[in-house]
């Protein structure tokens, strides 16, 4: 073994040249197998759009539809629920949403497309748990100021009832606002968005 | 506290590793500082191949684990869940798939390598038994994976196999059951078999790789000329004369074979799948019925010989238990090897022109025997593999004869290129 | 490089091998049964107008009975160029989803009507191969000791009746002429009564539906088949000249 006539630019040429491409093809292979771990053609299907009838939800009820495996709730809200969304903002960590998930066509004050009717993900923006609604005021136990709202039993975490959290809690965020649409006056399509 | 500096001499944070971990020796002593002999011809690029196909099977398995649902009621439908469901989930069955047939062609020709050139003489008999011991995880971990599809062949191979263990004298039968967990291969059997698959014998393969490996680089590779490097040494620096580092001279020449074989690889994968029904069998499509065998039930390819050998031998005394002990003899004989070849010379290289034929033959016999396996029986068919389990048996057990008959070369003291 | 010896055995094995093979291959098997052989058939599923004629035959005639579980209409649709509006319209009966899989709505009683329950055929042109299938359809012809008054000549005993019938026209069972070996491509069969296609439509009618099957066993075929011509490009014409070249520079070190 020697060395001698080693062309030393040559070989280092050739080297990274087979680095980069058998780096380039490794990159490749790993790809599918990456791929491979998104929800599937069938985790799709399941979580196909819902369709949630709410003709027979009364004033201050609230329904949960299930789509892609989260709880969807639809509150239909009186006028005093309404009312009272603005008396409270002063307290809010985001009264206008701007941090917040929604669909642009529920970035107003009621974060609704209807203002009586509230279609939001139940999950709390904190560590995911579920909180419950507690539309009775006053409730000095839950705050002085309350107006009726979604208390988070995991961690205390206070919305009103347009899902907006107030400010100094351990959420974020307001309670995301999933993509839905009205196929007609009761019947509310919940994972399409509406057309503009 | 001081450490005692590490012996490579390397600083920043490789001599923090190699103060505290042999980082740098590992990489020395197994490739940089390897010396393997300069003279590898073809037949060596299937150690390094296996160890691929090792690799491929281990990754797209555990994709494929995460997918698949053991159970009689749910496997056959998770495979079309991740043939379709799945994206790319149909490229990696596939590679997993075409990987165990790859994996058998690869061990096979590296066997063959070995009895060659003697590959499996003193000093290297423990390498060549942790390779047949891995031959013989890599045939259990193929039957379990066979399985696994629950298609009717899936079904009817598990029932045929597992049935080998009920021939045996007054405990087979409750063997069988227990062994199956029901009366017939069921739910229990394919999830039992499952756990060996995903669990048991892949840690078994690599353990035994491993130590496949510290054995070989603790003796030093052979080479086609059979004869040992390590006798000639530069009286300077002790590096064999005839050895140069794996890395980077095997490394790179390597990669070349790794690329040819992926173009064939993939050419199937890609281009026939089913591999013309040898990778994937017809009857595997349909899901497991145990009321209907499959009008041609063979074994997997790569089983082939072995299949043909237990058909070969007739039941005698009322009991069929002997081909059954012929079939495990055939891996059993692969054990002894080292101690069966007497030959006063290593390679074929330096042999006489009777172990050539006798080797050619038996190239031929396994052939043969493979493809009888693999087909319909005949009484001429049946006839022909009672013949070549004959041989190859002869092949084994009259070598310590053979072996020591005929005239042989004198081997160069230089390997030869 | 030497393979094995100078001498050549690899040669010496190689002729050995092709002339046991060659002369066990023509040794006819003792119990192989007396079967007939498919019709030649080669499917094309990079043909998308016969997938689609396929598709819609499919669901008007074999999906009553026969599902294909594996199959999601939305795939169906995406891979066959089909939209969801029409899909709908077209080939999705019943309440089904677009994301659903194409099932079947049989009574229970099928079993009692047909002695078996009709298969799945998702992955039938897998499982007996796509030739296999062409020729059954195909292979119906009138035979008095069935109770249905059909038989096949690719499914002896066959519990389907003959759905095809008012298109294919009735066929009968001839013995083949002796003296001459019959074509390759012509069965064993004598139409008797004409049906409402002639036998070049049916042709194509049962060209489309296999085509269709074919499809169905495998969707991912045509993406296969095009990744596969990428990675073959990679590896022949970018990876394998340079490890090559890298390989050779190396071993200039190497005497």
């Amino acid at each position: 073994m020697s060395n001698e006539g080693v062309d030393g630019n040559r070989r280092r040429f050739l080297t990274a040249a087979t680095s980069v491409v058998g780096a380039g093809g490794t990159l490749a292979v790993i790809w599918p197998f990456l791929a491979s771990l998104k929800p599937s053609a069938k985790a799709q299907a399941l979580g196909a759009p819902v369709a949630a009838d709410i003709a027979k939800i009364e004033e201050g009820q609230q329904v949960t539809f299930v789509w892609r495996g989260s709880s969807i709730w639809v509150l239909k809200r009186s006028k005093e629920m309404v009312d009272n969304l603005a008396k409270g903002a002063s307290v809010l960590a985001d009264p206008n949403s701007e941090i917040s998930r929604q669909p642009d066509y529920c970035k107003n004050d009621h974060r609704s497309i209807k203002p009586e009717y509230l279609v939001m993900n139940g999950k709390c923006t904190h560590l995911g748990c579920s909180p419950k609604l507690r539309p009775d005021h006053p409730d000095p136990a839950i705050d002085p100021n309350w107006l009726g709202g979604y208390f988070c039993p995991c961690h205390g975490s206070k919305y009103d009832l347009a899902g907006r959290v107030y400010s100094g809690q351990p959420a974020p965020k307001n309670m995301e606002v999933p993509p839905h649409r009205y196929a007609s006056d009761t019947l509310v399509i919940i994972g399409e968005d509406q057309k503009a | 506290m001081a450490i005692i500096p590490n012996p490579h001499k390397t600083t920043g944070f490789l001599g923090w590793i190699d103060d505290r971990f042999p980082a740098t020796k590992l990489w020395k002593d197994h490739l940089s500082e390897y010396y393997a002999p300069k003279n590898f011809n073809f037949w060596y690029y299937f150690g390094s191949l296996a160890l691929l196909v090792l690799v491929n099977q281990l990754l797209t398995g555990i994709f494929l684990t995460m997918q698949y649902k053991p159970g009689a009621e749910t496997a056959f439908d998770s495979v079309q869940y991740i043939m379709r469901d799945v994206s790319w989930g149909w490229l990696i069955r596939y590679l997993h798939a075409t990987g165990a047939s790859a994996f058998f062609l690869v061990v096979y020709m590296h066997m063959f390598r070995g009895l060659l050139y003697g590959s499996h003489r003193k000093p290297r008999e423990l390498v060549w038994i942790f390779g047949a011991l891995i031959f013989l995880a890599l045939m259990a971990e193929a039957f379990c994976g066979y399985v696994l599809p629950w298609g009717n062949m899936s079904y009817w191979g598990a029932e045929v196999i597992i049935s080998l263990f009920g021939t045996i004298p007054y405990v087979g039968d409750a063997l069988q059951t227990w062994i199956q967990g029901d009366f017939n291969p069921a739910d229990a059997t394919l999830n039992r078999l499952f756990s060996l698959h995903v669990v048991a014998l892949p840690f078994v393969l690599v353990g035994l790789v491993v130590a496949h490996l510290i054995a070989l680089h603790e003796v030093g590779s052979n080479n086609p000329d059979g004869i040992e490097i390590k006798k000639n040494k530069d009286p300077v620096t002790h590096i064999p004369l005839d050895g140069i580092p794996f890395h980077p001279y095997y490394t790179v020449k390597d990669i070349v074979g790794v690329t040819v074989f992926l173009i064939i690889f993939s050419a199937v994968i890609f281009f026939a799948p089913d591999g013309g029904g040898y990778v994937l069998e017809k009857p595997n499509y349909i899901p497991a019925n145990p009321q209907v065998t499959p009008e041609e039930i063979t074994p997997a390819w790569y089983f082939g010989v072995f299949y043909a050998m237990l058909r070969a031998v007739p039941s005698f005394a009322g009991t069929q238990i002997w081909g059954v002990i012929v079939m495990f003899g055939a891996v059993v004989v692969l054990f002894f090897l080292p101690w069966l070849d007497r030959s006063p010379v290593k390679s074929i290289r330096y042999k006489g022109p009777m172990f050539k034929i006798l080797v050619v033959l038996f190239a031929i016999d396994f052939i043969i025997l493979n493809y009888l396996g693999m087909h319909k029986p005949s009484p001429e068919r049946t006839l022909v593999a009672r013949i070549g389990t004959l041989y190859y048996f002869f092949f084994f057990l009259g070598m310590p004869i053979y072996s020591k008959l005929g005239s042989t070369k004198p081997e160069p003291q230089r390997v030869t290129a | 490089m030497r393979l094995v010896t100078n001498r050549g055995v690899g040669g010496i094995v190689l002729a050995g091998v092709a002339l046991l093979l060659t002369s066990l291959l023509l040794a006819p098997a003792a119990y192989a049964e007396e079967e007939i052989n498919p019709l030649p058939f080669e499917a094309s599923t990079g043909n998308t107008a016969s997938l689609q004629r396929g598709a819609r035959d499919y669901m008007a005639y074999c999906s009553g009975c026969h599902s294909l579980k594996y199959l999601r209409y939305s795939r169906m649709g995406q891979d066959l160029g089909i939209s969801d509006e029409l899909l709908k319209q077209n080939l999705i009966f019943g309440a089904a989803k677009v994301g659903d899989p194409v099932l079947t709505a049989m009574p229970a009683q099928s079993e009692q009507w047909f002695g078996r329950i009709p298969p799945d055929l998702s992955l039938e042109t897998k499982a007996r191969g796509a030739d296999w299938v062409y020729s059954y359809l195909m292979g119906f012809y009138l035979d008095s000791s069935r109770p249905l008054g059909v038989n096949n000549l690719y499914l002896p005993g066959v519990s389907m009746p003959a759905v095809l019938g008012e298109l294919q026209g009735w066929q009968v069972k001839v013995e083949p002429a002796k003296g001459s070996a019959p074509a390759e491509d012509e069965l064993p069969l004598k139409l008797v009564q004409a049906g409402s296609m002639t036998p070049e439509e049916y042709k194509a009618f049962v060209t489309d539906l296999t085509n269709f099957l074919t499809y169905t066993a495998e969707p991912v075929q045509q993406e296969r088949v095009s990744t596969g011509w990428h990675v073959i490009f990679y590896l022949v014409f970018l990876l394998l000249p340079l490890t090559y070249l890298l390989k050779k520079e190396f071993w200039r070190d190497v005497h």
